[in-house]
């Protein structure tokens, strides 16, 4: 278990002052200038040495993706764009940093912007977290106030804006091309990519998109030094995590753990356990909607970090862990999130468009027993012609949980056509 | 969408809509269709008449086709008429496995409509959401700009009858927590605790 003096997010639950004063005494903006005249590479080369991966779910390497920016910053300016358009079902950790530690969040886009050689950056935060966003704003204020960020950032001599963008409630903005397509002011559809948002990104400029969460552990491992941040954790699975445990356990929460923690002492430890005892697990979404389920079985000894969950055909995505006890209608759950990516999808690609609508009639009649168990296997193969056949991944989003479903849970799925048959008394 | 009214900001409005402007680089003036339309939104009742995107239009100078897109493209721009309070039931597997149901019946019962309709008084619109990033607070639902957590069909429906009695009652955990920490105790930062103690007290 992560040591106290480990962890990171030291304010997460709000329990602290979540002004500019108490951000100070737990050591936010200390010595941000010294931080800042280690120069760009020296930052970049710390950031990937730290081993840090992306915090949004993809688990791409941050200090990889800083260093894709143009070295010289010619004609177009460089942007800085921070996702937090939260909207992965079961994830809730970059809302609390950004009401509870909005000052990391604040003085990591500083030193990420340098970094890149961007001297603004837009946070585009979900519509709904109004709340969320009036906290951040009330932040943003106070370091300008004192002279943290602005024209002169913390004595450092870089001028460095920080905005914040509402989104107005579209899931499909926290992929970072509709993201950017939103901030311009435009339906917040995905683009084609190549070019990449480092070559052609916000307003057509150099632009580097990064998860909340990334952003906000960047000051800390400055501060403590790379060697600290890989320390903790597995190889190629580095450093902290805040995970959210929701669902079927005694006490849901959030917390900061190390990554690589085994599943099952995460839920233990910090949430309680699972209701009614560890034999009373169903099975786990590990990381947010978009990955898929995995049974009590692996659920036993699994660690949580990307290499692990990748191992046992899962993933874990933002670290959203939905637990599910043996009450719960798998596929009745499943065929809720099929609905949430019919619901999301933007329309733009065919195979989304039309197959999103598809897989969830399709579960839809299968939750109630309505189809033949042939049609599990045409189910399987829809989400195969979706996966892989869009310009971005909500297709394999909407895919993923249920061909978790399919692979570990069939039975669940053909006993609910068995029943139905022997309840109706057309088929006697 | 179709009304004859003309819209135009209040004044404090037209100043806000400058400051969104202004963040955004010169010509790139579009980018503040999202928070002008929020903006608009919110002076006209809730809800975006056809001539308040027209206003926008003009203000950004965006072909008006384009503010449409974006007004319909968005589930927070509301295209018609809502009640005065915006009840919104996050009904998203976290929120499922936790009774949404529960709280959507104990909504339906208490307002006596279904998601989609609005109250015959005018006062709630009743909405199916999809998931609203409160997770390890469920169940939750959002009213106006507020959400409420930790819900079970009594809290709901002192919610509602405390709205309709015109006060606001407090938002956050309605289960007795601060927020996202574990309702039985701190598991980490536990140097925490004594300022978790003075706070429950204050509550």
């Amino acid at each position: 278990m992560l040591d106290d003096k480990d962890r990171i997010f030291t304010n997460i639950y709000g329990l602290d002052d979540t002004g500019i004063k108490g951000a100070k005494r737990r050591g936010d903006w200390d010595g941000t200038k010294k931080l800042l005249s280690l120069g760009r590479d020296k930052i970049v080369e710390t950031v990937k040495a730290s081993g840090l991966r992306g915090r949004g779910g993809a688990g791409f390497s941050t200090g990889m993706k800083w260093s894709f920016m143009p070295k010289e910053i010619g004609e177009r300016p460089h942007y800085l764009v921070i996702n937090a358009d939260e909207g992965e079902p079961g994830t809730c950790k970059d809302r609390e940093i950004m009401r509870h530690d909005p000052h990391k969040l604040i003085e990591g886009a500083l030193i990420a912007s340098f970094a890149i050689g961007a001297h603004a950056a837009y946070c585009y935060i979900r519509g709904e977290f109004f709340r969320e966003a009036e906290a951040l704003e009330r932040a943003v204020q106070e370091a300008y106030d004192s002279g943290l960020i602005g024209a002169d950032s913390s004595g450092s001599g870089y001028k460095f804006d920080f905005y914040v963008h509402r989104g107005m409630g579209a899931y499909i903005c926290g992929e970072e091309s509709a993201l950017i397509e939103s901030l311009e002011g435009k339906k917040g559809q995905p683009r084609m990519k190549p070019p990449f948002p480092a070559n052609v990104g916000l307003y057509g400029c150099p632009t580097t998109v990064n998860n909340v969460e990334s952003i906000a552990v960047v000051p800390t491992i400055l501060r403590r030094g790379a060697s600290w941040f890989a320390g903790i954790g597995r190889p190629n699975n580095l450093g902290t995590k805040l995970f959210n445990i929701s669902g079927h356990v005694n006490q849901p929460c959030t917390v900061e753990e190390e990554m690589g923690i085994p599943l099952r002492e995460l839920i233990d430890k910090h949430a309680g356990g699972v209701r009614g005892g560890w034999d009373n697990l169903l099975a786990v979404i590990p990381g947010g909607a978009s990955v898929p389920v995995i049974p009590k079985s692996i659920c036993d000894d699994v660690l949580m970090d990307f290499d692990s969950l990748r191992e046992v055909q899962s993933g874990l995505g933002t670290a959203a862990v939905m637990v599910m006890d043996t009450s719960t209608d798998l596929v009745r759950a499943i065929t809720r999130l099929s609905a949430f990516y019919k619901h999301e999808s933007c329309g733009q690609c065919t195979p989304c468009r039309e197959g999103t609508g598809w897989m969830w009639r399709m579960m839809e009649r299968i939750a109630r027993g309505n189809a033949a168990v042939h049609e599990i296997d045409t189910l399987e193969e829809v989400t195969r012609q979706v996966e892989g056949h869009t310009i971005c991944a909500l297709g394999d989003a909407a895919a993923w949980p249920i061909q978790g479903l399919i692979r570990h849970f069939r039975a669940d799925m053909e006993k609910k056509i068995a029943d139905a048959r022997a309840d109706d008394p057309r088929a006697a | 969408m179709t009304d004859k009214i003309e819209f135009a900001f209040n004044a404090t409005n037209a100043r806000q809509a400058k400051k969104h402007i202004a963040k955004y680089p010169d010509g790139w003036q579009s980018s503040a269709v999202m928070p002008l339309l929020d903006l608009a939104q919110r002076q006209n009742d809730g809800w975006l008449s056809q001539s308040a995107m027209d206003y926008i239009a003009r203000m950004l100078d965006m072909p008006p086709i384009r503010v449409y897109e974006v007004a319909t493209f968005y589930t927070m721009y509301n295209l018609k008429p809502v009640g005065k309070h915006h009840v919104q039931v996050c009904t998203n597997l976290p929120c499922w496995l936790r009774g949404s149901d529960n709280i959507a019946d104990a909504c339906k019962r208490a307002l006596g409509v279904e998601f989609g309709q609005t109250t015959d008084d005018g006062l709630f619109t009743l909405s199916e959401v999809e998931c609203l990033g409160a997770c390890v607070n469920a169940p939750m639902i959002q009213v106006d700009d507020d959400y409420y957590e930790d819900l079970d069909s009594g809290s709901v429906e002192k919610i509602l009858s405390e709205l309709k009695a015109g006060r606001t009652p407090t938002p956050g955990s309605q289960g007795g927590r601060h927020t996202c920490e574990p309702a039985g105790g701190l598991t980490s930062l536990l140097h925490q605790a004594e300022l978790k103690s003075n706070k429950v007290g204050d509550a």
